[in-house]
């Protein structure tokens, strides 16, 4: 991507980022109490990332066949609660065992 | 102890976990058309996991600059709720000044361990606990997208599911412990299915189909099953359930 396209889409999203962390730490006095919102904020996180998730996944690596197997075995991994870097290991080495076995078995 | 050793140590464990999760986020950023110094710029600059994914995918699609603001609002709003507890748990030392500086540095794990000391935090701490996360979250962007550009396709391919791999280790343990992120959760991926597969739904750009489905799943969720408390674990905790939290 050529740098004055790149830089206009860092300029925004850092400058919205930083806006929403800091202009609430300068100028808020009390805590949120509202409980829709507080309750909102809570979901927000795990839809986000979930909408990320699926189906982008399936379409992120060599075949939706290696894509099947890398989400099953970080769903799998993840139900036994490993961290973070276990868990995606796990997928990584799922991912590429079902390439390799694709290019060079079937 | 002084206050920026405290503040250092607390930082280095969140800065190797950045690390890895970052290193994923370069090699996507290189594999969808970035070079090096882009993709650890926009880490330099935003300190985000699921903002600067959600950027990365409208940059690369070449998303409309609403399309940037609305995602980056909505999905870092958070940080906002946090900068608001973070503003009560800090001393006199907290100048305007240093607060406009260090308000940047609010990340979920940072705030968490800020949060988490009895004490009101002053501003050495915040020099200390910023300084590993910044580094493994920048130097990681680097080195994976470094490696990005030097790795055969196979193998840029099986680390760029790293990232979503982190992101399914951060939803599904939660899921597993309460009924209700299950459910909100559920509807959030049968939305973002729909817009990716069902016709005229699928020409709703990437950036806009993820706010959407986040919004409205999130939505279902604080009318359906709202929350008390403040804290993320509350959700489980409601549940009566068991689990230990990062």
């Amino acid at each position: 991507m050529n740098w004055l396209e790149f830089l206009k889409y860092l300029f925004v999203m850092a400058g919205v980022t930083y806006l929403i962390r800091v202009l609430p730490y300068v100028f808020m006095r009390k805590e949120v109490k509202n409980r829709f919102f507080k309750s909102f904020l809570l979901y927000v996180p795990y839809t986000v990332l979930a909408a990320m998730t699926i189906p982008a996944i399936l379409f992120a690596t060599g075949s939706i066949y290696s894509a099947i197997a890398g989400l099953l075995v970080a769903v799998i991994v993840a139900l036994f609660e490993k961290g973070l870097l276990t868990v995606a290991i796990s997928s990584c080495v799922a991912v590429l065992a079902v390439e390799l076995i694709q290019k060079f078995i079937l | 102890m002084s206050s920026f050793r405290k503040g250092f140590t607390d930082g280095i464990p969140i800065g190797l976990g950045y690390l890895a999760v970052s290193f994923s986020f370069g090699i996507l950023a290189v594999a969808g058309g970035l070079n090096v110094w882009q993709a650890t710029l926009i880490s330099m600059t935003n300190l985000t996991s699921a903002g600067q994914f959600a950027g990365l995918t409208i940059m690369l699609s070449r998303g409309s600059i609403i399309e940037m603001i609305v995602s980056q609002f909505v999905i870092n709003l958070r940080y906002s709720l946090m900068s608001i507890s973070m503003s009560q748990h800090i001393d006199k030392s907290m100048n305007l000044p240093r607060k406009l500086f260090y308000g940047e540095f609010h990340t979920d794990e940072i705030f968490a361990v800020g949060m988490g000391r009895p004490e009101k935090l002053n501003h050495k701490y915040f020099l200390g606990v910023i300084i590993a996360p910044y580094i493994g979250w920048s130097l990681g962007t680097f080195l994976g997208a470094v490696c990005g550009e030097i790795l055969p396709a196979m193998i840029t391919s099986a680390l760029g599911v790293a990232l979503y791999g982190m992101f399914i280790a951060i939803i599904v343990p939660p899921m597993k412990h309460s009924y209700k992120i299950s459910i909100v959760v559920a509807i959030a991926i049968a939305l973002s299915l729909c817009f990716n597969f069902i016709p005229l739904l699928k020409n709703v750009s990437s950036g806009f189909s993820i706010i959407i489905c986040a919004v409205v799943a999130s939505i279902f969720g604080a009318l359906v099953f709202p929350v008390d408390d403040e804290k993320k674990e509350s959700v489980a905790d409601n549940d009566n359930t068991k689990g230990d939290k990062k």
